[in-house]
C-alpha cells in the first residue's frame, strides 16, 4: 500500500470516527483506536497517540460549540480538571510499565462500559438543595433550556473527585477522553442534569488530553504520517455531526453504535488476551 | 446586592464568548498547519510504500522533540510542519486555561485563582518536567 492510498483510506476512516464519535457523545478517540488496530494493525501506541490527539480535535470544536450556549459549567470543569489532570500524568507514568495486550485489554473494558453508559437512563432532574462543600466551592449553577434558566445544584463532590481521577488515569493511559467516567462522576454521583455534564465533560477532555500529550510525543507515539489524517478526518466528521446533531435525533443510531462497540470491545480483549498486541 | 449578581454574570458570559473563540481558532490554525504539512508530506512521499507502522520505533521517531520539530520547521520539512500543527493542537486548550487564569483575575475569584494555577502547573510541569522517562 502507498502511502497516498493509507492517507485517503485513513482520513475517510478518521471522518467516520469523527462523526460517529460526536453524534454519540464518545469522542473520536474511542472510534480511532480500534480503527487503527484492528483493521490497519497499526502499533497500539501510535494508535494510542492519535487517539490523544483525536480527543483534543473533538473537545476543543465541540466545545467552543457549546459554550456559546451557556451550558458548560466552566467551574465545575476547572475544579474537576485537578483531578483529572493529576489522574492523566499518573497515567502516562503507568504507561510505560503496562504492556500492550493489558493496555487493549482495558481498552476493550472502557469501551464495554462506556457502551453501557450511553444507553443508561439519563440524570434530568435539577437538584434544588446540594452539599455544603459545592456551595464554598461555588459548582452550583444554572443553565440555559427551551422553557427557562433551570437552577441547579450538586451533592457528592468527594466522590465525584475520585471519580474523575479515575477517569483522568484513563484518558493518560489509554489516549481517549474517557467521557462515559467523567459523566458519571457528574451525572451519577454529583446529580448534574446530563446537558451539563455531557458539555462540561467535553470541555474538560481537551484539557486532560494536553496534560500528557506533550508526554507521549516525546516518547514518539504521534506519528506525523498518522496524526495528520487522523487529526483532518476526525475534525472534519466531528464537524458534521455537530451539525447533524441539530437535524436528527441520534438514539436509534447510538443503539446500533453500542451494538457495534461491544463487539469491537470483545475482539479488543480477544486480541489482547491471546497476545497480538 | 442584584445589580452586583448581574453585572458578575455579564462578566462570565463574556469570558465564555472569548473561550469559545479561542478554542475554534485554535483547533481551526492547528488544522491549517496539518494540512499544509500532510500535502507537502504527500506530494514528497506519497508513491512510496507505508512505512510499518506495525513496528514501534518509539524515541528513534525524528522530530519528537521541541528542537527537533522547530529545527525542522526551518527547514521546512513535511513531517516537522505537521508535527508543529499537532503542538499548536494540544497547546490549544492549554491557551484556555491561561486564559481562564486571566478571567478569574479580572473577577477577583481568589479561589478559582489559585485552583486554576494548580491545573497550569500540573500540566505544565508533566510538559517540561522531564517526565519522559
Amino acid at each position: 500500500m502507498s502511502i497516498l492510498t493509507f492517507t485517503l483510506i485513513l482520513i475517510l476512516g478518521a471522518y467516520l470516527a469523527g462523526l460517529v464519535g460526536s453524534l454519540t457523545g464518545l469522542g473520536g478517540g474511542v472510534v480511532v483506536i480500534p480503527l487503527l488496530t484492528l483493521v490497519f494493525h497499526v502499533d497500539i501506541r501510535y494508535a494510542i497517540g492519535a487517539a490523544l490527539l483525536a480527543s483534543i480535535a473533538n473537545s476543543s470544536g465541540a466545545a467552543s460549540a457549546y459554550i456559546k450556549e451557556g451550558i458548560t459549567n466552566i467551574r465545575l470543569g476547572m475544579f474537576l480538571e485537578i483531578a483529572t489532570t493529576v489522574g492523566a500524568v499518573i497515567g502516562a507514568l503507568i504507561a510505560i510499565y503496562t504492556p500492550t495486550n493489558t493496555i487493549a485489554i482495558l481498552f476493550g473494558a472502557v469501551l464495554l462500559f462506556s457502551a453501557a453508559m450511553t444507553l443508561r437512563k439519563k440524570n434530568q432532574e435539577a437538584l434544588t438543595e446540594g452539599s455544603k462543600l459545592s456551595a464554598i466551592l461555588k459548582l452550583n449553577s444554572s443553565y440555559p433550556t427551551p422553557t427557562g434558566t433551570v437552577d441547579y445544584k450538586l451533592k457528592n463532590v468527594g466522590a465525584g473527585f475520585s471519580i474523575m481521577t479515575i477517569a483522568g488515569v484513563m484518558s493518560g493511559l489509554l489516549g481517549i477522553g474517557s467521557g462515559a467516567l467523567k459523566v458519571l462522576a457528574m451525572d451519577t454521583a454529583m446529580k448534574i442534569p446530563f446537558k451539563v455534564s455531557t458539555t462540561t465533560s467535553n470541555f474538560m477532555i481537551g484539557v486532560t488530553a494536553a496534560a500528557s500529550a506533550v508526554v507521549y510525543l516525546q516518547r514518539g507515539y504521534m506519528d506525523p504520517g498518522i496524526a495528520f489524517p487522523v487529526v483532518l478526518g476526525v475534525l472534519g466528521g466531528a464537524f458534521t455531526g455537530a451539525k447533524l446533531l441539530t437535524k436528527i435525533n441520534p438514539s436509534t443510531l447510538r443503539i446500533i453504535f453500542c451494538i457495534a462497540i461491544t463487539f469491537v470491545a470483545l475482539e479488543m480483549i480477544y486480541n489482547g488476551y491471546h497476545h497480538k498486541f | 446586592m442584584k445589580n452586583i449578581i448581574s453585572t458578575h454574570l455579564i462578566q462570565d458570559r463574556d469570558v465564555e464568548k472569548i473561550v469559545g473563540k479561542l478554542l475554534r481558532f485554535g483547533v481551526i490554525t492547528a488544522s491549517l498547519v496539518v494540512l499544509l504539512g500532510g500535502i507537502l508530506f504527500l506530494v514528497q512521499n506519497g508513491t512510496q510504500v507505508r512505512p510499518d507502522y506495525h513496528v514501534f520505533k518509539g524515541e528513534e521517531n525524528d522530530f519528537i522533540t521541541f528542537k527537533g520539530i522547530f529545527m525542522g520547521l526551518f527547514t521546512f520539512k513535511p513531517m516537522a510542519i505537521i508535527q508543529f500543527g499537532v503542538l499548536l493542537l494540544i497547546i490549544t486548550p492549554i491557551m484556555r486555561i491561561v486564559f481562564s487564569l486571566f478571567a478569574f483575575v479580572l473577577e477577583k475569584d481568589k479561589m478559582y485563582v489559585i485552583i486554576t494555577l494548580i491545573v497550569l502547573a500540573i500540566i505544565l510541569g508533566s510538559t517540561f518536567g522531564g517526565l519522559k522517562v
